[in-house]
C-alpha cells in the first residue's frame, strides 16, 4: 500500500530532521557553557583591584593582572607596529602587481605559514631572539606573535583588494593619478574597512595567543618596561594560575580569562560593526 | 594591467617597496623553516629515522624518541575528528537546509564566536569543568562495566586522551561547520528542486544531492578540522595528562607533541635535549603542512568542479 511507505518515509525525514536540529544544537551548547562558567567563576573575583594590581603571592589575598593586561597591549602594539605595514604592503603587492612565480611564491609561504601550529613560532621566537640574547624578552614575543599576524593580514588584505573593481583603478588612471597613487588612494581606500576588518581579527587572534609566548616573553610577576625582560600577559597568568594547585589562584585564572575574552570579544565585535558600515 | 610608467620613478619605486615587503614575507616562512632544520640537526645526528618509533623520553640519560607524542597527537587529533564531523556536518545541513531563515545569522554568528575563543580558555574550562563530568559521568561508569576492553581500561584519573579529543572537538566544529557550509551551498538548487518534484522527501533529496556532491568537500572540511587538530597547544596540554607513553586507553593520560614542547622547552637543558623538542616541531609542522595542503587541494578541486557546474 502506497500509504504505509509513504508514513515510513515521513517517519524517517522527521527523525532526520531532528537528528540534524540536535547536532545543531550540540554544536552551539559548548558556547553558552563556556559563556556561563566564564561569567559566574570569574565574575565572583572581578573587582577593581584585579585590573589595577600587581599579582599576589599564593595565600595573600587579593592582587590582580594588572600587569599582565599592560604587557599583552604593550606586546600585541610592538608586534602590529611592524606587522601591520609589511603585511599591508606586501598584500598591496600580491593584489596590485603580484602575477608571477615571485608572487605564487609568496602566496605559498603565506598561506603555509597560517597553517603552522602557534607553538611552532614560539620555537622560532626563542631561537632567533631568546638564545642570542640569553634572556626572555617582550621582543621575542613580539617576533612569534608577528609570525602568526601577518600572513593572515597579508592574505586578507589581498583578498580585499581584489573585491575593488578593475574599473575603479581604470577610472583613476584614465584621470591621470598616477598608479601609485591611484593604488593608495582610490584602491586601498576602497578596499579599507575590509582591510581594518582582517587587522583587527588578527590582532583579536595574538591577544589570545599563549603558546608562542611560553617560552619568548616568559611571563613576570612585577611591571617590566624594558621590552629586552621578560613581560607578564594575560594568557599566560591565566594558564599558569589554571595549572597551579592552589584554590585562590584557579579563581584568578577565571577572572583573568573573563578579561581576556573581553578583550578578545570587543576587539571581533568592532571588526564586525566595520564590516556592517560598509554594506 | 599594463603599466605605462611614461618613466614615473615614483611608480616604480613604489611597485619595488611593496615588492621588498612581499619579499620580506617569503624570507621569513623560508627563515622559519630553515631556524628549525638547523637547530634539529643534532637530534637528528643522534637518533636519525628511530626518532619517530622510539618510546623512550628520558631527559637524564639525553636518550629521546618522539613515538608517545606522535601516537597522542594522531589519537587526540582522530578521536576530535570523530565526534567534530558528524555534528558539524549535521549542523550544517540543519543552518542551510531547515533552519528558518532568521535563525541562520545569529547560529553562524555564535559559531564564529566559538572560534574566537582563545585556547587557553577552553583549557581552562577543561581543566575545572569537562574533565570533571567526563570522569564521573562517562569514565567511571564505563570502566567499572566496559573495562575489560583496552580502549576504556582504568584507573580513571579524568585528564586523558578521551578528554583532549572532547575538547578539540569542539574548538575545531566552528572550522568543519563554516567549510561544510560553504559545500553544500555549491550543490545547485534545480537538483534540489528535480528530486523534491519527483515526490522525494527532504532527507531523500539530501542524501542523493549529498551524496553526489559534497562528499569530498567534506572530506576536506574534515582534513581542514585534523591540520586545526593537530598543532592545537594549550587546551590539550591542559587536559591531556602529560604522560610519555603510548597507551592504548582513552581513559588514561597520554601526551601530544605540541604539549611536550610547550611543557619541556623552557627546562631543556643540553643541546641534544632542546634540538629533540625543535625536531618533534619540526616533524608536527611537516604534518600540519601536508594535511593543509592536502585540504586545500580537495576543496579546490571541489570548487572547480562546482563551477564547471557538473
Amino acid at each position: 500500500m502506497p500509504g504505509t511507505i509513504s508514513f515510513r518515509r515521513k517517519a524517517v525525514d522527521r527523525t532526520m530532521k531532528a537528528l540534524f536540529c540536535l547536532a545543531a544544537i550540540l554544536v552551539i551548547l559548548p558556547l553558552f557553557l563556556i559563556f556561563f562558567d566564564l561569567l559566574i567563576k570569574g565574575g565572583k573575583e572581578l573587582k577593581l583591584t584585579l585590573l589595577i594590581d600587581l599579582p599576589h603571592p599564593v595565600g595573600e589575598p587579593g592582587g590582580g593582572i594588572a600587569n599582565g593586561i599592560v604587557g599583552t597591549l604593550v606586546i600585541t602594539l610592538m608586534t602590529m607596529l611592524w606587522s601591520v605595514p609589511t603585511a599591508v604592503m606586501c598584500g598591496i603587492y600580491l593584489a596590485e602587481y603580484g602575477k608571477g612565480k615571485f608572487a605564487s611564491a609568496v602566496r605559498f609561504a603565506a598561506d603555509t605559514m597560517t597553517g603552522v601550529p602557534s607553538i611552532i613560532m614560539g620555537i622560532f621566537g626563542y631561537i632567533l631572539l631568546v638564545l642570542p640574547m640569553k634572556r626572555f624578552s617582550a621582543w621575542a614575543g613580539a617576533t612569534a606573535l608577528s609570525m602568526i599576524f601577518i600572513p593572515v593580514v597579508v592574505r586578507t588584505t589581498e583578498e580585499m583588494l581584489r573585491t575593488v573593481p578593475t574599473t575603479v583603478r581604470e577610472a583613476a588612471l584614465a584621470l591621470g593619478i598616477a598608479r601609485w597613487k591611484a593604488t593608495l588612494r582610490i584602491t586601498v581606500r576602497t578596499a579599507w574597512p575590509g582591510i581594518l576588518t582582517g587587522i583587527l581579527l588578527a590582532m583579536a587572534r595574538i591577544i589570545g595567543e599563549t603558546a608562542p609566548l611560553l617560552f619568548t616573553a616568559l611571563g613576570n610577576q612585577f611591571w617590566q618596561s624594558h621590552l629586552d625582560q621578560p613581560m607578564a600577559a594575560v594568557p599566560l597568568q591565566v594558564f599558569t594560575y589554571a595549572i597551579s594547585p592552589y584554590e585562590d589562584w584557579h579563581d584568578k585564572a577565571w577572572a583573568g580569562a573573563l578579561v581576556l575574552i573581553a578583550m578578545v570579544l570587543v576587539i571581533n565585535i568592532a571588526a564586525r560593526v566595520i564590516t556592517r558600515q560598509k554594506r | 594591467m599594463a603599466r605605462k610608467t611614461g618613466g614615473n620613478i615614483k611608480d616604480l619605486l613604489f611597485e619595488r617597496a611593496t615588492g621588498a615587503f612581499a619579499f620580506l614575507v617569503l624570507f621569513l616562512a623560508v627563515l622559519l623553516f630553515a631556524v628549525l632544520l638547523r637547530e634539529s640537526i643534532p637530534a637528528l645526528r643522534k637518533f636519525g629515522a628511530s626518532f619517530l618509533v622510539t618510546g623512550t623520553w628520558d631527559p637524564v640519560l639525553e636518550k629521546f624518541g618522539a613515538l608517545p607524542f606522535i601516537y597522542g597527537t594522531l589519537v587526540s587529533s582522530f578521536l576530535a575528528i570523530l565526534i567534530a564531523v558528524p555534528l558539524s556536518v549535521g549542523a550544517a545541513i540543519f543552518i542551510n537546509e531547515f533552519a528558518p531563515p532568521w535563525m541562520k545569522t545569529p547560529v553562524s554568528f555564535l559559531a564564529e564566536l566559538l572560534a574566537a575563543i582563545p585556547s587557553v580558555i577552553y583549557g581552562l574550562w577543561g581543566i575545572f569543568v569537562l574533565v570533571p563530568v567526563l570522569r564521573d559521568v562517562l569514565m567511571k561508569p564505563v570502566t567499572k562495566y566496559l573495562g575489560w576492553i583496552p580502549l576504556f581500561k582504568g584507573p580513571v584519573y579524568g585528564p586523558s586522551m578521551l578528554a583532549a579529543g572532547v575538547l578539540l572537538s569542539i574548538m575545531i566544529i566552528p572550522f568543519i561547520l563554516s567549510v561544510s557550509r560553504e559545500v553544500l551551498a555549491t550543490v545547485p538548487q534545480r537538483q534540489k528542486e528535480a528530486v523534491l518534484s519527483l515526490g522525494g522527501t527532504r532527507w531523500e533529496m539530501l542524501r542523493i544531492v549529498i551524496g553526489q556532491h559534497c562528499i569530498p568537500g567534506i572530506f576536506g572540511a574534515t582534513i581542514l578540522g585534523l591540520g586545526r587538530a593537530l598543532g592545537e597547544t594549550m587546551a590539550v596540554t591542559m587536559v591531556i595528562g602529560n604522560r610519555p607513553e603510548a597507551i592504548l586507553s582513552l581513559f588514561q593520560p597520554g601526551y601530544s607533541m605540541a604539549a611536550v614542547i610547550a611543557n619541556e622547552f623552557t627546562e631543556a637543558v643540553g643541546d641534544v635535549y632542546l634540538s629533540s623538542l625543535v625536531l618533534i616541531g619540526l616533524i608536527l609542522f611537516a604534518m600540519t603542512l601536508a594535511v593543509n595542503l592536502a585540504a586545500k587541494w580537495i576543496l579546490t578541486k571541489m570548487v572547480a568542479r562546482a563551477s564547471r557546474g557538473i
